[in-house]
């Protein structure tokens, strides 16, 4: 084999080793520290040492406990050259403890869950969690993540280390909460996923790798979620959300890009395998017994996509998703919804007085689908001046061209 | 880890309670010292007199200051805390949840700096 074809095939390795064990090696190495950035770096390190020895020596049986190998010994490294005698004397105890314990075990225990457990901590900012798993679970860099969620990497980075810090300084262990406290614990981890995956999907044509990527991790995370804790209903109805909003990615924009709206699309775009496995967790998690926010979203979905396959009206049902989904889970995004689905049962008139008042939540000035939706809702009920002011605001607020277009097209048809 | 329970509470409040409204907050911070002991993980506590006890001193440029009151002027001042032991920051949160004060008040949670500091 020439040297190029053997480099090729360590870098494939390491490649294929870093999307795989990544967060499981960073996990184990921090589970006793606590140090999620010294196991990051040392992590790193034994990554580097990977590229360099590989292709000299050839790849090892086991990849994953050689990286874990020298990743210990450059953590105990880094210990041994830090100034804090006695900080370090006692990571180095704990540190030779869990080598012993490594070396052991054939097999690395996955604490991978325990760690976004950890990371979506109710003690770490919320703002920060779902960047946070991004991180230390998946190893993405700070300047992709701080792109996909419009900030600068220096504010990014700077973030990211001080949720780091929280970790270690606070004790914030790394464990699956009791039984009695995982509902709300689990739902700050779900939510952290949920919150990567809609960072993804404001680019429906797939166009921004960045946001494309995040997509794909957030769909690994919930898929890890649902592997890790496959008892747990809200665990698959999200999952099942996922699969739903990215069943239709292809059919929410035209062929020259233009923003397709829910009842306009064609169905012969979506991917019904995945409405398929949606459909199957739904009916998986209705047998686990407890209802929650995103089986009800995921159910909403479901209601959506069987409306539009069979021609048959089921507003009646989905505004009753969307009466339990607000008694669970009162967000004014939902209370939008809601009202946008009164509308197709008791008209315009009835939606209108059934949306959130701007004046009781001023966040709503500033969210573009609230003014969308009175723009709508006016334009049914001939209040044409005021929907045209509506649909102004709504043009201003949106960051996506295509969804820009699709409203300044709605707003010209009005003024004909 | 060691962590420090800070107790915040509105020192209006304590004045205006009737007899027996205060020997029942006080019974509820005593029940709650022991079962703190009782579980082991009690290391100290006191209960601090009001802020307006309170005196600020400050030496900028090798000159001492001395004001009469209490660091910072809010409603909600340091009532109290308790020093405790606990295996990690959902332990101690527990402990804070079940604090008399948090129930009027509110409970700051903070790491003592230590070892792993």
């Amino acid at each position: 084999m020439s040297y190029p074809e053997f480099d090729a095939r360590a870098h494939r390795t390491a490649d294929a080793v870093a999307r795989r064990s990544y967060g499981k090696l960073v996990a184990f190495l921090a589970a006793r520290t606590r140090d999620v950035a010294a196991a990051e770096d040392a992590l790193s390190e034994a990554f580097a040492a990977a590229l360099a020895d590989w292709p000299r020596n050839g790849c090892p049986s086991n990849p994953e406990a050689w990286l874990l190998t020298v990743a210990r010994r450059k953590a105990i490294d880094m210990a041994r050259g830090r100034r804090r005698h006695e900080i370090a004397g006692e990571q180095l105890r704990v540190m030779a403890e869990g080598l012993d314990a490594a070396a052991a075990e054939s097999e690395i225990p996955d604490q991978r869950l325990a760690l976004m457990f950890a990371c979506a901590h109710p003690a770490i900012d919320a703002a920060i969690r779902a960047p946070l798993i991004l991180q230390v679970v998946l190893g993405l860099d700070a300047a992709m993540i701080a792109s996909a969620f419009l900030t600068s990497p220096a504010a990014m980075g700077k973030r990211l280390v001080r949720a780091k810090d929280k970790i270690r300084q606070a004790g914030i262990p790394f464990r699956i909460p009791e039984r009695e406290e995982l509902p709300v614990r689990l739902d700050t981890v779900l939510a952290a996923i949920y919150a990567a995956f809609t960072e993804g999907w404001t680019d429906p044509g797939g166009t921004d790798v960045v946001r494309r990527d995040l997509t794909e991790e957030s769909f690994f995370l919930a898929r890890l979620a649902v592997e890790l804790l496959p008892e747990e209903p809200e665990a698959l109805g999200l999952l099942a959300l996922m699969l739903h909003a990215e069943a239709r990615r292809r059919a929410r924009r035209s062929e020259d890009g233009e923003y397709v709206p829910l009842a306009e699309q064609d169905p012969a775009l979506w991917d019904l395998q995945m409405i398929d496995e949606a459909e199957a967790l739904l009916l998986r998690a209705s047998g686990l017994g407890v209802i929650g926010r995103y089986q009800l979203e995921g159910a909403l979905q479901s209601a959506h996509i069987h409306r539009c396959r069979t021609g048959r009206s089921n507003w009646v049902e989905v505004v009753r998703f969307y009466d339990a989904l607000f008694a669970l889970a009162g967000s004014p995004v939902v209370a939008i919804n809601r009202a946008l689905a009164i509308a197709e049962v008791h008209g315009a008139s009835a939606a209108l007085a059934a949306m959130p008042d701007v004046a009781a939540d001023v966040r709503l000035a500033e969210y573009q689908p609230y003014w969308a939706a009175r723009a709508e809702l006016l334009t049914k009920t001939g209040a044409h001046d005021e929907a045209r002011r509506a649909y102004e605001i709504a043009i201003g607020l949106e960051r996506n061209p295509a969804v820009r277009r699709f409203l300044q097209k709605r707003l010209s048809a009005l003024a004909l | 880890m060691k962590y420090m329970l800070m107790a915040y509470v509105n020192e209006a409040g304590w004045p205006k309670m009737t007899k027996a409204e205060q020997e029942q907050g006080m019974a509820a911070y005593m029940a709650y010292g022991e079962a703190m002991t009782k579980a082991g993980v009690l290391l100290g506590s006191n209960r601090l007199q009001p802020s307006s006890a309170a005196t600020t001193v400050r030496a900028a440029n090798g000159k001492s200051q001395v004001l009469d009151g209490p660091y910072v002027d809010s409603k909600e001042q340091l009532g109290g805390y308790f020093l405790i032991d606990v295996a990690d920051l959902d332990a101690a949160i527990s402990w804070a949840s079940r604090c008399p004060a948090a129930g009027h008040g509110v409970v700051e949670v903070r790491p003592i700096w230590g070892m792993q500091a």
